[in-house]
């Protein structure tokens, strides 16, 4: 972790991992090295379940550009359904 | 370097072993070393964030080529088993591993090392991106290692906003400790350590009177070593590898 960039969040609801489904419990958001995507430094963000162990990950891996367009995206989603949790 | 004609027989053997590390924990550890009596050098390889990978596995076998005991400790161990890249995720989610536990796993390393009969007792310590600064640390900290290399390692300096209870202290404020010589690869385009900090690390250092030795390669970034990454560059590898081992070969003795 040569950046130390790491914010986390309390998540509910389901990811598909390598094993299926599986219920997420959090997401961690970091800015540092990539481990496939072809960049110096990435935005990944992996959502998890801590207790299903280290597998139970979805994880993407974003220029910072895409990673901006990803949360306009999602909060433009939502603008438009109201304010359900 | 150990020279290689073809007429040479040449063996080796890698596989996973237990040592103890951090608070007494048995963890994993991937050994590998040439065949034949010795004694060798030996070198302990601190793998970097993207985790317990193959890039470290391979590169324990190439030390092992070059004649070195080479091991290389799971230090993601506590965060559970699976794909290295899971785990590693799993461990930056959580702030990442500790400064004392990567220490002391690098301690155990050391101490499974020196105890081997096929040994020479002089032990280096290797590391690359944040355990390039573990490495640093690790030569501070601990009274034992004959060489260090830090190649990249960033956040060896941190301010104070970085520092956290698992790192609470910036690896410089170790550097009048540094109990062996270092030798520091690092890239001109790098942006973490960026030259300035990796100047400000050299005047330290010049400060103690330690001994060191320090290449800033042009036209490289963080991570050159890397061939699998895109900051891979060949011509600053290669000369990188080569510093290298003249380096340890100067403090860690040869081969037989």
């Amino acid at each position: 972790m040569c950046t130390g960039i790491v914010e986390t969040a309390e998540v509910s609801g389901s990811g598909k991992g390598p094993r299926g489904w599986f219920k997420l419990e959090q997401v961690n958001v970091s800015y540092d090295h990539p481990s496939d995507a072809p960049l110096e430094h990435a935005l990944n963000i992996d959502f998890v379940n801590q207790k299903e162990g280290p597998s139970a990950r979805v994880a993407v891996e974003l220029s910072p550009g895409s990673a901006r367009k990803l949360a306009q995206a999602i909060l433009t989603a939502l603008s438009q359904v109201g304010n359900s949790s | 370097m150990h020279p290689y004609t073809t007429d040479m027989y040449e063996g080796m053997l890698a596989e996973t072993v237990m040592i103890q590390g951090y608070n007494g924990d048995t963890i994993n550890a991937y050994f590998a070393r040439p065949l034949g009596p010795g004694p060798f050098p030996a070198v302990v390889l601190i793998p970097h964030m993207p985790g317990w990978d193959e890039w470290y596995r391979e590169t324990t076998r190439r030390f092992a080529h070059h004649g070195y005991l080479a091991l290389s400790p799971n230090i993601y161990y506590r965060f559970g088993h699976g794909s290295p890249d899971d785990v590693a995720a799993k461990a930056r989610g959580s702030g990442g591993v500790a400064d004392d536990s990567a220490v002391a796993d690098a301690e155990g390393s050391l101490r499974f090392l020196k105890s081997l009969p096929l040994s020479n007792k002089k032990v280096g310590v290797f590391g690359t991106c944040s355990s390039g600064r573990q490495a640093f640390l690790s030569a501070c900290r601990l009274k034992g290692f004959d060489a260090a290399v830090d190649c990249w390692g960033g956040r060896v300096i941190m301010s104070k906003e970085e520092l956290t209870p698992s790192r609470p202290v910036s690896p410089i404020e170790y550097t009048k400790d540094l109990y062996c010589p270092l030798l520091g690869l690092f890239g001109e385009e790098d942006e973490n350590p960026n030259p300035q900090q990796v100047q400000s690390m050299e005047q330290e250092l010049k400060k103690y009177g330690k001994t060191y030795e320090f290449h800033m390669y042009p036209k490289a970034g963080h991570g050159f070593f890397y061939y699998d990454r895109p900051n891979y560059r060949q011509e600053q590898a290669v000369d990188g590898w080569k510093n290298l081992f003249t380096f340890l070969e100067k403090y860690l003795g040869t081969t037989p």
